[in-house]
């Protein structure tokens, strides 16, 4: 298919393009980020070193590489999709063999340059893979049931993948991120409804399969679930993070301690204060205020991907700006219920505010496809 | 393929609906994650403030100085040394092993504690200081000090420790401190949280236990943050406390420390009591023990030794040890028998060697017997058969009621240890005690201070100095405390009939100064000093009707164990007294051999507040006691035994 093949009166192009990116989305990801560049700072104690200068590279790194697949006409990258997706099982089978062991797990492959986990890379890929689907599958087929079970082996296969890892939270936003685009695609309701029910089958088979010789989860994801269900049965070992981390939360009360004066994290009560449990940094020092406005600024984005999708004809371009939008939900939805209580640690980072390279860098370019759909959507 | 038209609308309205109901449920969310917020950040946010608080901020006791303890002239008896340590932490030192090795050719480091504190080290966090070596000289942390480039993470500290500056002479009096204990945290009921302090040191015996409230003082407070694993980020503000109280003794160290010199190889008790004021001048036990050694932590040898030991030196004879009193309870018995009228004190009675009552023989000491004995003459030369008549008398309840009124037992209030009550028996107490009927024969056997009857020389001295002033006199031996003086134990009249008190302390002069006195060789010789006193030899066997018919066999052929015990109560001088001198000789004999001359030796001593010269003693006994002086004088000098560890 070619560009002809859309019924368009006018789509930008050369430097024009800039000025139809999605401008707001840009402005709101760079706030995000300078939030986070504010909080590595204070958790470092006032110092640039070691987490905020990295990160402000990485991010000038991630926006160029943007920016530069927003110029990317977007039919490009649906063509490229399926081989995309493609790579990055083949990186997930990789990391099986060559990765390295990082907190129990399995999940970078050391490039030299940079650490690549291809379970973030299959993230934006999946989503890719499956917007190319529906938009390649007449919408009348949608619901019938071989064109259902197509998509969900793609969700599937690198999902099983990363849960061999393992990786419980990347497995569970790669399951929830897929069903969503499958979802929007218009994949019939009671499909959904039967999943759900297995879904829920699934969990009692975890909870009763625990200790016997078929247990499917590892020892220290059911830690996590039993922590989750009762932090306070043991307020020192598996439940201290979370105690820790509403303890951070709750101090901050409306208008927060002040930046760098949050004892928590600068005292090192709390875990992980740099990656997954930053905002309980963030909510310490700023408060219900603070925290409230990070997770407006993230509805924002949302908004203006879900209206930008909404005003796309382009089958594709919608549904991989929603599957991204959902994603982006997702990251940062959880990693608040986690750290605010509300859900289990998984270990899922905030979005954008988090110290950590890949997934950063796979965020962006996930936003530059968003805003090549953006930028070369008919008007 | 091209797509129609239609076809695109229709997904991107289907894309729509359902990209609107995927909004829905965000949204949801999105307001589940800031009612979160809103309930732990708003509603509970004191709670949490709270929390987090108690995650950072710790209180820390400052341990309070402890209060000194002084005798009579100021001389130190317990008071706080600084005590140099040097201690590592194990994150700055480096290589650990390296830092130990420079530090050993530096200072003396005993292996043991150095293993103990290695293991102690690698078990703690990086960041504890951790001691190496305890109780170094000033010149050992100077060496430590010069050389600290070299000895990263070592730094010398000082605390107080604890110092008996003299030593063994005050062990039973002062006692010692130790760390608590969860045995002391069982036993006593104090909220203090000082005590929570690990090896906080608390008294143990002697007046360091019983002022303990007093000599502890108020810990002060400071509040700390610390980090997640405990390390000390900043102190946040600080409280000082209070250092404990200063007590002040009626002890006269020089004049302890002489009686425990001439105490020396007996088993033995003395007591030096003021007559002024009740003060106590001196209360010696022998064998002693050195506090010290227990402070700086007692080896087992150490303390297998003291225990074992058949002296026991461990107990405070002076006021825990009871004797049976032998004849210095002739005394009680005659006021007794005096102020009840049954007897006079010019009545004569015959003494013939032996009394039969009821169909037991009771002996006089002297197999002969003395003939027609009036008072002067019975306590003079100690007559026996005198007492078992008038004892008989008068009976045993008005004879008891006499000897807790001069001081026998009852327990006196002293701020010590063990304070034994003694026993003043009576009728009402055998059947009690022992569910019998008091006997004739018990009253007979009590009159001479044998049988039932027990006093230590505490109580000994208290009755000697009643005896000489007339007045009941108390035992102090607290004078001070934080500079706040306690009642002088002077006491009001003891409402006995002067004429019969001053007829027995007559009678006691003559016992050590008229020449058929029991105690004339141990009499003092300078006029103005004349001491009275009362000998007593007590039996801790029974001599059968077979020994005695062959001959009562003597002191030096008997196991030590079985030997009688010697006693001695005095008090000089003669015309206005000042001073009482109870002196028991476990074991040691006779009463004018043994304890009267140690008796006479401590009262001069107290007298001439020093070293007395040799015309106060008898011709015939100067040159032996010139000897004994030299010797006593060539002990360490008192006062510095203390100090010879620096």
């Amino acid at each position: 298919m070619s560009y002809l093949e859309y019924n368009t009166k006018y789509v930008p192009s050369g430097f024009r393009k800039l000025v139809y990116l999605n401008w707001p989305v840009i402005m709101l990801i760079t706030a995000v980020a300078c939030a986070g560049f504010i909080m590595l700072y204070s958790i470092a104690g006032g110092s640039a070193d070691p987490w905020m200068s990295a990160q402000i590279k990485r991010f000038g790194v991630g926006m160029v590489l943007m920016i530069g697949v927003a110029m990317v006409p977007i039919w490009f990258w649906r063509n490229i999709s399926a081989v995309a997706f493609g790579v990055s099982l083949l990186l997930l089978i990789g990391v099986e063999f060559f990765g390295s062991v990082g907190m129990g797990a399995q999940r970078w492959i050391d490039l030299g340059f940079m650490r690549l986990q291809p379970s973030e890379m299959t993230k934006i890929t999946l989503i890719m893979v499956l917007a190319a689907y529906y938009d390649w599958l007449p919408t009348d087929k949608t619901s019938r049931p071989l064109w259902v079970i197509c998509p969900i082996l793609i969700i599937l296969l690198p999902t099983a993948l990363v849960l061999r890892q393992p990786d419980l939270g990347t497995a569970l936003l790669l399951l929830t991120g897929g069903a969503t685009v499958m979802f929007l695609a218009g994949v019939h309701w009671a499909y959904f409804a039967s999943v759900l029910a297995a879904g829920v089958g699934a969990i009692v088979a975890v909870f009763q399969g625990r200790g016997t010789s078929w247990q499917l989860l590892k020892d220290y994801q059911y830690r996590r679930i039993d922590t989750f269900l009762d932090p306070a049965n043991d307020p020192l070992g598996a439940g201290y993070h979370i105690t820790q981390a509403k303890i951070a939360l709750g101090s901050g009360g409306w208008t927060g301690r002040g930046f760098m004066q949050g004892t928590q994290s600068r005292l090192n009560f709390l875990p992980e204060k740099h990656t997954d449990f930053i905002f309980t940094t963030l909510a310490e020092e700023f408060g219900f205020v603070g925290a409230f406005a990070l997770l407006m600024l993230y509805v924002l984005i949302i908004f203006f991907c879900v209206a930008s999708a909404l005003t796309n004809k382009d089958r594709f371009g919608a549904l991989l700006t929603l599957g991204v939008a959902m994603a982006f939900f997702l990251f940062f939805a959880v990693n608040m219920a986690m750290v605010t209580g509300l859900a289990p640690v998984v270990g899922v980072p905030l979005p954008l505010v988090s110290y950590g390279g890949s997934a950063m860098l796979v965020l962006l370019i996930a936003f530059g496809l968003v805003q090549s759909a953006h930028v070369h959507k008919a008007r | 393929m091209k797509r129609k038209t239609r076809d695109t609308e229709i997904s991107a309205r289907k894309i729509g609906r359902r990209a609107l109901v995927l909004g829905a449920a965000q949204l949801g969310i999105v307001g589940a994650l800031g009612y979160r917020m809103q309930t732990l950040q708003i509603d509970q946010a004191d709670q949490f403030r709270l929390l987090a608080d108690e995650n950072r901020i710790n209180i820390r006791l400052i341990p309070p100085a402890r209060g000194q303890i002084f005798d009579l002239n100021g001389q130190p008896l317990a008071t706080n040394e600084q005590n140099y340590r040097v201690v590592m932490v194990r994150e700055d030192a480096g290589d650990v092993g390296e830092v130990l090795e420079r530090l050993t050719k530096l200072v003396p480091l005993d292996p043991e504690n150095l293993a103990r504190a290695m293991e102690e080290m690698q078990r703690r966090s990086p960041f504890v200081p951790v001691t190496i070596a305890d109780r170094l000289t000033w010149y050992d942390v100077a060496r430590v000090n010069v050389n600290s480039p070299a000895l990263p993470g070592i730094t010398a500290e000082v605390g107080l420790s604890r110092v008996y500056p003299w030593g063994a002479d005050l062990g039973h009096v002062v006692g010692y401190v130790g760390p608590v204990s969860d045995y002391d945290l069982s036993r006593i009921d104090d909220q203090d949280p000082l005590l929570q302090i690990p090896k906080f040191q608390i008294g143990k015996t002697g007046t360091e236990n019983k002022l303990e409230r007093r000599l502890r003082g108020s810990a002060g407070t400071k509040r700390i943050e610390v980090n997640a694993i405990g390390r000390v980020m900043r102190e946040l503000d600080r409280q000082e406390g209070n250092s404990g109280a200063d007590v002040q003794l009626t002890i006269d160290a020089r004049l302890q420390s002489y009686v425990q010199a001439r105490l020396d190889n007996e088993s033995a008790g003395a007591v030096v009591l003021d007559l002024e004021n009740g003060d106590l001048r001196a209360v010696a036990s022998a064998p002693t023990f050195d506090p010290n050694m227990f402070v700086r932590g007692i080896s087992v040898a150490d303390w297998r030794d003291l225990n074992e030991n058949k002296y026991r030196p461990l107990a405070a004879k002076a006021v825990q040890g009871t004797y049976p009193p032998g004849s210095t309870f002739k005394m009680v018995t005659a006021l007794a028998a005096l102020e009840d009228g049954k007897v006079t004190p010019e009545e004569t009675i015959r003494c013939t060697g032996w009394v039969e009552v009821f169909g037991t023989r009771f002996h006089c000491w002297k197999r002969a017997g003395h003939g027609n004995m009036n008072l002067h003459e019975s306590l003079k030369q100690s007559c026996d058969c005198y007492y078992y008549e008038i004892s008989q008398r008068v009976g045993i309840d008005k004879i008891s009621a006499m000897a807790r009124k001069l001081g026998l037992g009852v327990k006196h209030d002293l701020p010590l240890s063990a304070v034994a009550s003694g026993l003043a028996p009576d009728k009402e107490w055998k059947r009690t005690v022992h569910e019998q009927d008091w006997r004739v024969g018990d009253t007979v056997n009590a009159s001479i201070g044998q049988g039932y009857v027990l006093s230590s020389p505490l109580q000994l001295a208290i009755m000697a100095g009643r005896l000489a002033t007339g007045r009941s006199i108390k035992p102090r031996l607290v004078r001070a405390v934080d500079g706040y003086e306690k009642p002088s134990g002077a006491g009001e009249s003891i409402g006995l009939n002067e004429n019969y008190l001053r007829r027995i302390r007559n009678a006691m002069g003559d016992v050590s100064n008229h020449s058929r006195g029991t105690a004339y060789r141990s009499r003092i010789n300078a006029s103005a000093m004349k001491m009275a006193g009362k000998t007593g030899t007590s039996q801790v066997r029974r001599i059968t009707a077979e020994e005695r018919a062959r001959g009562v066999t003597r002191n030096e052929d008997l196991p030590w164990e079985r030997r009688d015990h010697a006693l001695f109560v005095s008090f000089a001088p003669v015309e206005n007294p000042r001073f009482a001198v109870a002196v028991v000789v476990e074991h040691g004999g006779g009463g004018s051999t043994a304890a009267a001359p140690i008796a006479r030796d401590i009262m001069l001593q107290a007298l001439y507040d020093g070293e007395p010269p040799l015309d106060a003693y008898p011709s015939g006994a100067r040159g032996r006691i010139a000897e004994q002086q030299r010797k006593i004088r060539e002990r360490v000098p008192p006062g510095s035994r203390g100090k010879d560890r620096a």
